[in-house]
């Protein structure tokens, strides 16, 4: 599905990512954890196409996007529910589903939003509102339902729980788990690594730029490195 | 009575001019954040390239036509030759070259175009109707009239089609909107053409009456970007609002005091106002929930 070799980024002249090699296969949960500022969210910005990569590739179900313009990965069937949710503040809660559906003009796009409905009732209901009155928690669910309205079958997640209740953070997960059964790929990316872990099929731990270690999800949480730095155990 | 009647009629036909102009920078600005100070120029392209085709021997209505396509093609000109490739330099750094670039199309016109004052014809006719004792032009109604379309039809725009709503992600999170697949700086592109068009035809429609000139792009775009201000720069109610406030000041002073102050009074009024409210008389506190 998502096949990411020697990928190198930078902000200037500080390389944020040196080569970072990555695989997520069809129907997958695959994680990336690790702790602030390791790279993480750069990473996700490359796979997107808002950040350049300057070196290394991206292929994406057979075909290289290293250098395919963001707006056009998401019409390949590459969304992402981006880190501090980055919704449309100034539009109503229905405008914003539907400008995730911008790609797509067919009465499916109807079906689409009853479907985000039921994975989050709550939307539901504040679907005339401002996005931006929502709460953080809400705006998430914004955030992941906008993502959905592309019609991905590859969703990269940043950071759902972030700043999250721990009430609501079980909640958008369990929302994310069952995107598996969907159809979608999934990778996501968190600092909660216990959580993410616990969902996921596999992972990566990522540290300054670099992917460290790789695996299993359940010989991470058993491994004692992962343990003593990400895990808190 | 009729005096202030009167009054009114001239201080709208001109508000409504100035409201086209401030709803130009609006677009853009929206858009991009970008104050386009060529935004007069716009105006004055509308006005001269009609000249020229009518005297040229093209009906009137082509010539306004094709003057709003030729504007609109400028202002996405000057988009992809001048703020494009700036993109990521400061907001300064831009409006300088904004200004540069009404320098630039100031001194093309005068060399494509001439140095001298122009007017077309009414749209229909040259005489003034009288309503309550005061003389309307015809042409003031033909202005007031398609101002109140042009904001109608925009506002359908931006509400109603997807593009329009597009365009407004696209100003409210660019980043996002990437993500759910607008092509932004595409959006970018069509809010320049139409902001362009839209100061293009407010030169169309009012040239009969205020006639135009190479240099006329330059008053414009200050009393454009003031009225704009006024009415809180990004809100197009603010742009109408502040467009025909500003126009009733100048003619309610020029009328009751003298025409020498009316800029001055049309100034003070503003100071006062953003005194009072930084943000503009539709400025709404930034508050956004994380």
């Amino acid at each position: 599905m998502l096949s990411v070799k020697d990928l190198r980024s930078r902000y200037g002249r500080i390389e944020a990512l040196h080569g970072v090699d990555l695989e997520v296969k069809s129907g997958e949960i695959v994680t990336v954890v690790g702790a602030n500022g390791a790279g993480k969210t750069t990473l996700l910005r490359c796979l997107s196409g808002v950040q350049p990569a300057s070196a290394g590739s991206i292929v994406f179900r057979g075909d290289d996007v290293t250098r395919v313009a963001a707006h056009r990965r998401v019409g390949l069937g590459l969304a992402q529910s981006p880190e501090g949710r980055q919704i449309f503040t100034t539009l109503s809660v229905e405008d914003n589903l539907r400008l995730g559906a911008f790609l797509h003009d067919d009465p499916r796009v109807e079906q689409d939003m009853d479907e985000a409905f039921a994975l989050f009732p709550i939307l539901r209901q504040k679907r005339r509102q401002l996005a931006g009155g929502l709460s953080g928690g809400q705006q998430q669910m914004l955030a992941i339902a906008r993502a959905l309205m592309t019609r991905p079958s590859c969703l990269l997640l940043d950071e759902p729980s972030l700043g999250l209740a721990p009430i609501l953070v079980a909640q958008v997960l369990d929302v994310v788990k069952s995107l598996k059964s969907l159809g979608v790929t999934l990778l996501l990316v968190e600092q909660n690594a216990f959580a993410a872990l616990n969902i996921a099929d596999r992972g990566y731990v990522m540290e300054t730029g670099r992917i460290t270690i790789s695996g299993e999800a359940e010989e991470l949480i058993a491994d004692p490195r992962v343990r003593e730095a990400y895990l808190g155990i | 009575m009729y005096e202030f009647l009167q009054f009114v009629s001239s201080g709208m036909t001109v508000g409504a001019v100035y409201a086209l102009v401030a709803l130009g920078f609006t677009l853009i600005y929206n858009a991009s954040d970008v104050v386009n100070f060529a935004q007069g120029e716009f105006v004055m392209l509308g006005g001269m390239t009609t000249v020229f085709l009518y005297d040229a021997g093209t009906p009137l209505w082509l010539a306004a036509v094709l003057a709003v396509m030729i504007t609109a093609t400028v202002g996405v000109l000057l988009n992809k030759l001048a703020v494009e490739p700036a993109r990521g330099a400061s907001v300064v750094s831009l409006i300088i070259i904004t200004i540069g670039a009404s320098i630039f199309l100031r001194g093309v016109a005068q060399i494509v175009f001439d140095k001298q004052i122009h007017r077309f014809p009414a749209f229909t006719g040259e005489d003034p109707i009288t309503v309550a004792g005061a003389a309307i032009l015809p042409q003031s109604l033909w202005v007031l009239m398609g101002g109140a379309a042009i904001f109608g039809v925009l506002y359908l725009f931006f509400t109603r089609s997807v593009i329009g709503k597009a365009v407004l992600a696209t100003a409210n999170n660019r980043l996002a909107a990437k993500l759910v697949g607008i092509n932004t700086t595409a959006m970018m592109t069509l809010s320049f053409g139409l902001s362009a068009a839209v100061g293009a035809l407010a030169g169309v429609l009012a040239t009969p009456i205020t006639l135009t000139s190479y240099d006329v792009g330059g008053g414009l775009a200050l009393k454009g970007f003031a009225a704009a201000m006024l009415g809180s720069m990004g809100v197009p109610a603010g742009a109408l609002v502040g467009g025909l406030l500003l126009g009733l000041i100048e003619a309610m002073t020029a009328g009751y005091i003298s025409s020498d102050y009316k800029d001055a009074a049309a100034f003070i009024v503003i100071l006062t106002v953003l005194f009072v409210m930084p943000r503009g008389l539709f400025g709404r506190a930034v508050a956004e929930r994380v």
